[in-house]
């Protein structure tokens, strides 16, 4: 090399050497509810031992955390907490929706549950299984890992172009009235509209 | 063992009995349901409210009545087991609250009035339990879809550039 | 929302100003699941505590009513997801009762050491956690180790490691064979010395003595009017075991302990639960050196059961008796009756109120959830103690969620 650099030194990029740090160190903060809960705390336990990926730290105030896992089914009157805690995690965060029911409703197809809960917050990775064994959410967490390498950057430039929800098309007529009179009105301030009208819980739509 | 007799001498003879298997159950017309309860309980030694729920018989061929209430009681000193259940009707399902027998029944007959809409007089705090307060439907009535009516679709999304 | 508590205060202390409110959950650590409780506090001591819950509610008493007897068991697994297959046996002790099928004897002996299995899967993890709440983290990962040994037991019999679905009307899914006997007695063999640590680490404890003895007590009058059941009433002195006293399955030819104590207090709680776990292996021993020969389900010509594989390839007979159960236009008969069955489920009496339709589906499908009436005693228990007491009284209780919603 032409300059010559002291030993111990390395030349990087901002965005690689946070990425770095970021990937391996990942903070998650448990939203278990239901079943998924037990085998991500198995996930975490004796036999499988979340910690060999640095993702141990779970942190149960989401201010101090970076990685939401969502394990087990949300309902109606848990959705609006969802929510918030999700908007009270601090940015960079990443969102993994783990087992179907988080992902889809899954067996629960009832007036109560969520039909997934990406239909309301980004998510980032889903896990399938009901519930997923602890090697996939280990799995779900190396591909996270992965994904915060390949796509991360310092200031998450890469957050502000998702724009538009991740949920599927909707496929029910109610939900798909609901959204175009959401979009009729133009919902700006959707943090502001979780924050405020969310925590009101749902209005009967029928 | 109580016997029918003895319950039709004290509280009317519109008391009937049903078996079924290991299962009896006597059916107790609505006016007289607490005077039955509280009897079995103070003088036949049912002490334990095991259940109290309700069914609603609107597509069930043959039902007279939209609901009844059950209740499963249970005798501590000899195992014994009765049914006891009442006949209720719309517009308005209504009954005596058993709250000041058996501290079990404040959560399950707040658990009745949330799922099929029974109201009970006299239970101190009658609101609902599992549905969130501004949900304006009975979920377990017959004539409520499985899948809802849309109340699981409406709550505002969050975006990724928006939080 | 106005907050009305159930039975209001008659302390004045309520009115001073320096009492104030904390909102503990939905989502805690310490709830391990979702509840909400709003507590009133004066200084560290509660006042008052108010839950509310239905965060987990999902339908299943709905969900029960458009699925036939078979498929609703996947629903009930997910009920008590610490011991998924005491529900389904709960499931379909009620349904059986309400067909009036009579079980083989190796089904009823395979049920048996399954719910006994599930008791020391649902305590192992209730005393762990409980344990990992006051601050003991080892006991909490000694015992989850055990939990994956049941968890390879129960995948081998069925498939699955968490909700198995594995109980069918009239018998089970698949029928078990040495390698699975082999690893049940195996682990049998290797449980006690676990326990014994764990004993060492918890029962004299100091810091987990003094946080549980005395706490959340519950006299027998209390625990009677409040209807509580299993463990808990156990602890405070209510001699009913349902094992006992209304025998089913195989529980009627096994010699075993019903486990009582007068405590009543949380730290009595704990001490039931570790010595039924003691139990429950005296149990699964006897019951798994004494599997009787024989067919696992009742036979085909009922039409319940699906034929063997072998005799549906291979037989035109057997071809029709497999469409006569899977077809949704034949079924078998069921009796347009009413009946309540339970049984003694980890958590405490677990039973199924069903009407039958003349449907293979329940036409109602209620759930008596042990955690639900467990719950509602709450504040009654808290009163009076500490804020860090919630959370022993709360594990010492043994609240799921998804029970208690459903
Ligand atoms: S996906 Fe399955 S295991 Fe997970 S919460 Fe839903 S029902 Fe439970």
């Amino acid at each position: 090399m032409a300059v010559g650099l002291p030993e111990n030194i390395f030349i990087t990029k901002l965005d690689a050497a946070a990425n770095w740090a970021r990937s391996n160190s990942l903070w998650p903060m448990p939203f278990a509810t239901a079943c998924c809960g037990i085998e991500l705390m198995a996930t975490a336990a004796s036999r499988h031992d979340l910690a060999r990926f640095g993702a141990e730290v779970m942190r149960f105030s989401p201010r101090q955390c970076d990685l939401l896992i969502v394990a087990g089914r949300v309902v109606m009157k848990m959705l609006p907490v969802l929510q918030r805690i999700w908007l009270q995690m601090p940015e960079p965060k990443w969102c993994i929706s783990m087992g179907a029911c988080a992902c889809s409703g899954g067996v629960f197809d009832t007036y109560a549950v969520v039909q997934g809960v990406d239909r309301f917050i980004p998510v980032d990775m889903y896990v399938p299984g009901c519930p997923p064994r602890p090697e996939q959410l280990l799995a779900a967490v190396i591909e996270m890992q992965a994904k915060v390498r390949r796509t991360g950057t310092v200031m998450g430039r890469e957050f502000a172009i998702r724009d538009t929800p991740v949920g599927p098309t909707p496929f029910d007529m109610d939900e798909r009235y609901r959204i175009q009179d959401a979009n009729l009105v133009q919902l700006g301030g959707f943090s502001a509209a979780a924050t405020g009208t969310a925590l009101k819980g749902p209005a009967n739509h029928g | 063992m109580v016997e029918l007799s003895v319950l039709q001498e004290r509280f009317g003879s519109g008391i009937t009995e049903h078996v079924f298997r290991d299962n009896r159950r006597v059916d107790v017309p609505a006016a007289v349901l607490f005077d039955v309860l509280s009897g079995l309980k103070t003088d036949f030694g049912f002490s334990v409210l095991i259940d109290l729920t309700a069914v609603d018989w609107l597509e069930y061929e043959g039902a007279t009545d939209r609901f009844t209430v059950v209740y499963l009681l249970l005798n501590m000193d000899s195992g014994e087991r009765l049914t006891v259940q009442t006949a209720l009707n719309l517009p308005n399902p209504t009954l005596t609250s058993v709250y000041s027998l058996w501290k079990a029944a404040d959560w399950m007959e707040r658990e009745v009035f949330d799922m099929f809409g029974i109201t009970f007089t006299g239970h101190p705090d009658l609101r609902r339990i599992l549905m969130p307060e501004e949900f304006d439907a009975f979920p377990l009535r017959k004539d409520y879809p499985l899948k809802g009516r849309g109340e699981r679709h409406n709550f505002p999304v969050i975006t990724r550039s928006g939080s | 929302m106005p907050l009305t508590p159930v039975d209001t205060l008659e302390t004045e202390s309520a009115e001073r100003e320096y009492v104030w409110t904390l909102n503990f959950g939905p989502q805690h650590p310490a709830t391990h699941t979702t509840l909400r409780l709003v507590l009133t506090l004066d200084g560290e001591k509660v006042l008052n505590a108010v839950p509310y819950i239905g965060y987990l509610h999902s339908g299943f008493e709905k969900l029960g009513e458009h699925l036939d007897f078979n498929q609703y068991v996947t629903i009930v697994d997910r009920m008590n997801y610490l011991s998924p297959l005491a529900n389904e046996i709960a499931w379909h002790h009620a349904v059986e009762k309400l067909l009036g099928i009579e079980l083989t004897p190796r089904c009823r002996y395979l049920r048996t050491i399954l719910a006994e299995l599930m008791r020391m899967h649902d305590h192992l993890l209730n005393l762990g956690t409980t344990a990992l709440d006051l601050g003991g983290f080892t006991a909490f990962l000694y015992f989850f180790q055990q939990r994956e040994h049941i968890y390879d037991i129960v995948e081998l019999a069925s498939g699955q490691r968490f909700h198995t679905s594995y109980t069918r009307v009239g018998g089970v899914l698949f029928d078990v064979n040495t390698d699975w006997v082999n690893r049940v007695r195996k682990f049998v063999r290797e449980f006690p010395r676990v326990y014994e640590e764990v004993d060492r680490l918890l029962t004299k404890n100091r810091i987990f003595v003094d946080r549980t003895k005395g706490i959340g007590y519950l006299s027998r009058e209390d625990a009677i009017n409040f209807s509580a059941a299993g463990p808990v009433a156990r602890a405070s002195g209510v001699e009913r075991d349902l094992r006992r006293d209304e025998p089913y399955l195989a529980y009627a030819d096994l010699d075993f302990d019903v486990v009582c104590s007068k405590g009543g207090d949380c730290y009595a709680r704990y001490l039931v639960r570790m010595q039924e776990l003691l139990e429950s292996l005296k149990i699964i021993e006897q019951a798994v050196e004494n599997i009787p020969g024989g067919p696992v389900n009742i036979g085909v010509e009922t039409d319940m059961v699906l034929p063997a594989k072998p005799a549906v390839y291979r037989s035109i007979e057997g071809l029709i008796q497999h469409f006569e159960v899977i077809m949704p236009n034949r079924g078998y008969d069921v009796p347009r009756e009413q009946v309540y069955a339970a049984t003694e489920s980890p958590n405490g009496e677990l039973g199924f109120y069903i009407v039958g339709n003349a449907e293979t589906r329940a036409y109602r499908a209620r759930t008596r959830p042990p955690s639900f009436i467990h719950f509602s005693m709450f504040p009654h228990l808290i009163r009076n103690h500490q804020l860090s007491d919630v959370v022993a009284v709360l594990g010492s209780i043994n609240i799921i969620a998804a029970e208690l919603d459903r």
